[in-house]
Parts: structure tokens; sequence; C-alpha cells
């Protein structure tokens, strides 16, 4: 870091003669410490997972969740900072919260991806404050249903326009908010310690081409986080998953967290994927690793 | 606080406005500057009353045209309402109905508004009474559902819901009371259809005062008087719920909704039912009443001008 020293990263609302918001990049490297989260836009719905490091053997196993709802057919997961995550949290709840008063609808994935980045980029303008240590991924389904709006009686004039748009709408969401407050959207997203070679995997998987289902998501997301941990096999950790899915799908429009017996097929599957891809690239290693899977 | 020989801050900017003003604020006042002679009458160069009406025309501004009447008044009676809702439990579970009317007055405004509404994708309130309290209680409630599903994720590995039928009633009788406490009352008559904690069938009542109780069977407004005695005679008390079987109570509730057809005025042969079992909620909102025989109509006597 040439920065260091200058005085242009002492503070979020001082540009470096070159264009260059310090404070943000120092939170990008919170970032890259943080465990693997991975994304994946599905035909019919959203996988999300994440590498929850156990820091602790006094943890409980399955608690603490790292991913979150938000409304009913949301999800979050971000790799950074953890308490930056919830609050990040909270206020995508209140986002929602205030969408639905105002609306009387849930929020859009796409509306709440832009509310977050609205809300993060505020945080690399002032002086008071320091910039999110989080990458978040907000993973939703906007129901492809005619739903009523929130407390509605009847259903409205039988004929004439109702301000309704024709043909498809709704359908899978995924987006990435970075600490600065940029936000895209996705077709598979990764962040957190394990990015590129978790980047390097979704891309094998050629999402734009819309072919994959959400079963075949968990199983790539289980394999995607545990492959991105190759490097880091020293840390214990947990795979927690979440999906979503449309209103005739397994999830029924609501994001909830994958079934443990799901969960735990795609993990042996996924244990079985990188075991094999040990024994074609290093014959001596595999024993060891071998061993460690049985446990 | 009194101020002795010191000059307070209005009479300070009087005088200081009527000894320097300049000419030009005269233009700027909204009303056009007196006629040459003309003798000033009010002191419009003073900002504070401009806009306002003037005095030497309107005469003195008297505050008690901005008086309302009498004290603040809330709701004295229901607008638009619906009528009877029915409440059956049977060994599994609960079984609630309620007609797609929203009358207003005596006229059939709505004919197809859904008074049965699920919260938690697990309970199932039926709405009696005003409509649009219905619909501030469904948003209030949904809100509610999506904060105790964050709470619940975040506290306990299953996926049970902790707002179960017991605890969604209990939170609407608090509700009720405190706002007929306010002497500002929802103007509903609710049953609450569910499971409680330990995934018994629950059904509860609570209405526009906080009261609320309990029994196998239910029905509010004119069903308590019509309905109730039909759907006792199936469930008469507590213990009789773990013979009746889902058919059973289904068929005895479709039944009742045919005699509150038959007898009350404020009601429509299209309706809801919705069946709550640990199984999730089966809601059908557009049912038809079946089967209907008006041969008894022409014998009814008392009514209108005949004269028997």
């Amino acid at each position: 870091m040439t920065s260091i020293g200058t005085g242009y990263d002492l503070a979020n609302s001082i540009f470096s003669p070159d264009g260059r918001n310090f404070q943000v990049e120092y939170a990008v490297k919170a970032v890259e410490n943080g465990g693997t989260s991975v994304g994946i836009r599905c035909k019919d719905g959203v996988v999300l997972a994440v590498e929850k490091v156990i820091t602790s053997k006094l943890l409980k196993p399955g608690a603490n969740k790292r991913i979150a709802t938000v409304d009913k057919n949301l999800g979050v997961v971000y790799s950074g900072m953890v308490p930056d995550g919830h609050h990040f949290v909270d206020r995508a709840r209140d986002e929602a919260r205030g969408w639905r008063e105002t609306f009387k609808t849930p929020i859009s994935t796409s509306d709440l991806a832009s509310r977050m980045g609205g809300y993060l980029q505020a945080y690399t303008l002032y002086q008071s404050v320091r910039p999110f240590g989080i990458t978040a991924i907000i993973g939703g389904f906007d129901s492809e249903l005619e739903t009523p709006v929130d407390g509605e009686v009847g259903s409205g004039p039988s004929v004439g326009a109702g301000g309704k748009v024709e043909g498809k709408h709704g359908g899978p969401g995924l987006y990435m908010i970075e600490p600065s407050g940029m936000y895209w959207g996705y077709y598979g997203a990764a962040t957190g310690k394990g990015r590129q070679a978790a980047k390097a995997e979704l891309e094998k998987l050629n999402l734009s081409e819309n072919k994959l289902d959400l079963m075949q998501g968990i199983k790539e997301a289980a394999r995607i986080i545990y492959v991105a941990q190759q490097d880091n096999k020293d840390k214990e950790f947990e795979l927690e998953m979440s999906w979503i899915s449309g209103a005739d799908g397994p999830t029924k429009g609501r994001h909830m967290e994958v079934p443990k017996d799901l969960l735990e097929a795609a993990e042996r599957l996924a244990k079985k994927a990188i075991s094999e891809d040990d024994e074609e690239d290093e014959e001596d290693d595999d024993e060891k690793n071998d061993d460690k899977m049985e446990e | 606080m009194i101020r002795g020989g010191e000059m307070n801050e209005d009479a300070w900017l009087k005088i200081k406005w009527v000894k320097n003003v300049p000419n030009y604020l005269q233009l700027q006042s909204p009303h056009p500057p007196p006629a040459v002679g003309a003798r000033r009458q009010s002191a419009t160069y003073i900002p504070q009353a401009w806009g306002r009406p003037r005095d030497d025309v309107y005469g003195a501004y008297d505050p008690s045209y901005m008086q309302t009447n009498g004290p603040n008044q809330h709701t004295q009676s229901p607008i638009v309402t619906g009528t009877s809702v029915l409440g059956m439990k049977f060994k599994e579970g609960v079984v609630i109905a309620a007609d797609n009317l929203a009358s207003y007055g005596s006229l059939a405004r709505f004919t197809d508004v859904k008074r049965l509404r699920t919260f938690a994708e697990s309970s199932v309130v039926g709405f009696g009474g005003d409509v649009s309290d219905m619909q501030y209680l469904d948003r209030h409630l949904t809100e509610l559902a999506i904060d105790e599903a964050y709470a619940s994720s975040t506290t306990t590995n299953s996926a049970q819901p902790t707002l179960n039928a017991r605890n969604l009633h209990k939170y609407l009788q608090k509700l009720l009371y405190r706002r007929r406490s306010k002497f500002d009352p929802l103007w509903n008559s609710l049953l609450v259809a569910g499971l409680d904690e330990s995934g018994a069938p629950f059904l509860a009542a609570a209405d526009l005062l906080g009261t609320a109780f309990s029994s196998p069977s239910l029905a509010t407004g004119f069903g308590s008087m019509l309905a109730q005695p039909i759907m006792r005679r199936l469930v008469p008390d507590e213990a009789s719920v773990a013979s009746v079987t889902r058919e059973q109570a289904v068929e005895c509730v479709r039944e009742c909704m045919k005699v509150l057809f038959y007898r009350d005025a404020r009601s429509l042969d299209s309706y809801s039912l919705a069946i709550v079992t640990k199984d999730g909620v089966e809601l059908h909102q557009n049912e038809k009443l079946e089967n209907q025989s008006w041969a008894f109509a022409d014998r009814i006597k008392g009514y209108g001008t005949q004269t028997v």
C-alpha cells in the first residue's frame, strides 16, 4: 500500500489526488478476510450459501445463523465484519417494512438492492463514519403471480384498464453490493476469502443459459463453498444454505433454510467432489484429506 | 415573566420598522398603497401582518371562527360491514367460514370481499364488522407476522412459527381492548382459528370491546343466534371435539352458512371456507351455497304489508 502515510487514507471525505477513496479500499480488505459467500441465480429460484468459520468450539452447532431473511421473499448473506452485516440486515428489514407501508406490497429484489446500495454509498461520504466492512449478496424471488396488495378486499373492476401490466413478471433476482455502495445484478455472485476460486467455478456453470435448476443449484453451491475453502483447510467451518423458489416451487415463494436432509446430501456430494479433484491433482495429499472428511 | 423597564422584542420590531421604513417595503405589501391624500389605516409594512386580512377592511381577527364544535370524536359506528363468521373445531383442526359480502348499510355493496385472512401460514382470522378496520388489522398482522418470523429465525433452529393461533388471538384481544379504552375501537368481531403451541386445535373469539372467549364452536353476529345452536348439536363440549371428523365439521358449517343465507338479510350465497390442520391452511375463497330450498319462504308471516 503505497498510499499509507500520505494522509489521504485518514478519512472518508478526502479523495487522494489520483481519485481514490482509501477508506473504501480498506473496507474491501476486511471483506476479503471473511468466510466465502456464494449466490446462484437458477432458472426457478435463488440459492445462497456461506462458509461459516467456527471461531470457537464452545459455539453451538447450527446456531448463530449468518443468512438472514428480509420480508418473506428475500435473503441476505454477506462476507466481512459480521456486526456490520447485522446492521445491514436490520436496515434492509426497515426498508422492506417501509416499502410495504408505502406501497402495500413486498419490496422487489432490485428495489431492495437499490435502497441498500444507496445506504452503503452514504457511508463513503462523511468523515464521521466508516464504510461497511461487508460485501452483501441479496437474493430474492419477486412473485410471478397476480398478488393482491396488503389488506386488499375484493378484486376490483372486472373490466377496464386497472393499471395492470400484461405479460410475464416477477422471477428470481440476485444482487451483490460492495462497500462502496456499488451493486450489480448477477447470475452468480461470490465474495469473501475464497471468491476467486468460487467465481471460477461459477463461470463454469454457464448460468446465463438459465438451465440450472434449484436442486442442482444447491449441490453446486455446496460444492463451490467446499472448493473455495480448499486453500484454507486448517479452519473448521459450517456450511449454511438457504433458497427461494417461486410460488409453485419447494419454498412457495419464501426465503428458507435448505432442509437438513438436502443440505447433508449436498455436503456429501461436495466432499466427494473435492476428494476426487485431489486424487487427480496430488496423490500424496489425498489420504490426509480423506481422514479429515470422515471425522 | 415581568420585564420591568425592558422593551419586549415585538415592541422593538414595531418601533424600528415604523421609524425607518423605506418606501420600497410598502410596494412589497400585498395591499395597494393608500391613495394620495388618504390616511394610512393599517401598518401593512410590518412583515408579520403581510398576507393577513386587514383589520380595517375585515375587522379584528376573531379566533372563535377557528374552533371546532365540541370535543374530538372517534368512530361512532361501522360503515361498510361484513356479517357473521362461523368456526368449529374437529379432531385434527378447525374449520372457519364467512361469506364474501361487504354491506353498506342494507346495500349489498361489495360481493367479492374475502373476510378470512391467513397469517404466518398457520392461522386464519375471520373478520366480522367494519371492513376498513379489517384492512387495518390485516396490514398490521402481516407486519407482525414478518417481524415474528425474523425473531424466531435468529433464536431457534426450528421452522415452527412463534406466532401460533393462541398468541395471535391474545395479541388481537389486547389490541382491541386498548383501542376501546381509548374510545377509538376497531369495530370488528373476530374468530381466530389455528393450532396452539402444542399442536391442538384452537378457536377463540374477540370483539371490539376486547372481550375474548373460546369454545369448540363459535359464531359472530347473527350467527351467534342462528348458527351456534346448530353447531352445538355436533360439538356440545370440548370432550366431543375428538369424535368429530373433518368431513362432519365442514358439512355442519356449510349447512349453517345456508341457514344464515336464508335468514340473515345482510348475507350472501358466495362464501369463503378455510380448514386449518397441522399440514397448513386450506383456503377456499369462492364457495357457493348448494341445494338451496326456498320452499319455506311463502309460509313466512309477519313482515311487510301482510296482515295475518
